[in-house]
């Protein structure tokens, strides 16, 4: 076991790991923090993405041990302290980008991430952000007018 | 927990990692980003009784220029190739390849060395490697030694690198004078591994073709090269390397699909690097 110390949303964690617990794991687990999804488990379905020292990564592709000393994000992170949405969950729910809602974390924090490093993108642009993520019941068409909608608010 | 145990190393410096290596040999594996090794060993395809976590050693990270070439450090994310102006200058070939590996969250986490090691014949960096005539430095308890990434690639995830030694560097060697290059694939959806693809550069005297996921490593033509060197337009250029490989077959595509499919990429990769050559 390995002692592992991060901060997650803004609180610190402290935990004795086994190496191969995955941060997604440990997200949910030790963190008791399961808004993180895990879909496939392998890095495709992109529904445990979090923000790693602010950039979007798959939880489920890193080690817990190997995130110690970081900053971490997760969905429960991305709102107001009062449980406000934020502009991009706002506009999820008003653009009906999302139906079961297993992946709309991941689909938060990647178009989160995407906002802030590209303000105004382009359809095109959009498009290709939301390519990591997969969604099997919305065809995706909400999804990029939310995008749309949140990088016009 | 879907991996096996293993024991987690994270050494400080390549000299710490390479004690590691030279101790454990077969036994370690290196982690550089982890987005094709944590998969492997989640759906446990691959199993090792230590990795050594290469994401906490400074001097294994960056990008800097040294005369003609360009190093890139082995754990320098993608990421960072993708936004840094002096790789579009130095390797434009490298920064164009770059948004086509996976998605941005890989990319934000996939390193150049790993993706070079892991070595999967259908993943662009091995291609852009050999079509630019690159060098891979692999350090060891033993030393330092630099191996071409012509002879580095040997097989499907296979390469020249021994057990004991850890890829540092890439060194992309800098195209002077009007050059041209480009790089085409076609992939299922956006960030699959390509069906076939291909890396193109072009300059005064020296032109380097390699193509990908239509062998178990890049595979470079050498007359097509010739022939693109000698200014043969592109269909024939395409033509002469479509008689020269012979693509795997599987669930994505049949060997003949990914020829027709590589004939013409080869030939619109040829077109850009030409046209982009003759502005220079």
């Amino acid at each position: 076991m390995l002692p592992v110390e991060m901060t997650v949303n803004g609180r610190r964690q402290r935990a004795l790991l086994d190496a191969r617990k995955t941060l997604a794991d440990f997200l949910r687990e030790d963190c008791e923090l399961t808004g993180t999804h895990l879909g496939c488990e392998h890095g495709v379905c992109g529904a445990c993405t979090v923000l790693l020292d602010g950039d979007a990564v798959r939880s489920c592709l890193l080690f817990a041990v190997q995130a110690d000393g970081a900053n971490v994000t997760t969905v429960e992170g991305i709102g107001g302290p009062d449980g406000a949405l934020s502009p991009v969950q706002d506009a999820f729910r008003q653009e009906h980008g999302l139906q079961c809602g297993f992946c709309t974390p991941g689909f938060v924090v990647s178009v989160t991430a995407l906002l802030r490093e590209n303000p105004k993108p382009s359809e095109d642009e959009i498009r290709e952000a939301l390519s990591g993520n997969l969604c099997r019941c919305t065809g995706y068409q909400g999804i990029v007018r939310a995008v749309e909608k949140a990088a016009g608010s | 927990m879907k991996p096996a145990p293993f024991e987690y190393h994270a050494p400080a410096t390549v000299a710490e990692a390479c004690a590691l290596l030279a101790e454990y040999g077969d036994e370690a594996k290196p982690l550089a980003g982890g987005q094709s090794l944590v998969p492997m060993l989640a759906l446990r395809l691959a199993r090792f009784e230590h990795l050594v976590d290469l994401n906490r050693m400074p001097e294994l990270a960056g990008v800097e220029r040294d005369d003609g070439t360009l190093v890139v450090r082995g754990a320098t994310r993608q990421r960072v190739l993708e936004r840094d102006a002096q790789v579009a200058e130095a390797a434009p070939l490298l920064a164009a390849a770059t948004p086509l590996i996976g998605h941005f969250q890989i990319r934000n986490r996939g390193t150049v060395g790993g993706s070079l090691a892991h070595a999967d014949p259908a993943s662009e960096y091995p291609a852009v490697a050999v079509a630019l005539g690159a060098e891979l430095e692999l350090a060891s308890a033993a030393g330092t030694r630099r191996v071409s990434a012509d002879e580095f690639f040997v097989g499907t995830w296979m390469t020249a690198a021994r057990d004991d030694e850890l890829l540092v560097a890439a060194r992309f060697p800098v195209w002077s004078g009007p050059c041209g290059f480009a790089i085409e694939e076609v992939a299922r959806r956006h960030g699959d591994f390509a069906l076939a693809g291909v890396a193109c550069a072009l300059a005064s005297g020296r032109a380097g073709l390699a193509l990908f996921g239509v062998g178990s490593t890049p595979v470079r033509v050498a007359a097509a090269e010739d022939a693109l060197l000698a200014g043969a337009p592109a269909d024939e250029v395409a033509a002469i390397v479509v008689d020269a490989i012979d693509p795997p077959a599987d669930v994505h595509a049949s060997s003949a699909t990914r020829a027709r499919i590589a004939r013409h990429l080869v030939a619109r990769a040829v077109m850009r690097a030409k046209e982009q050559h003759a502005a220079g």
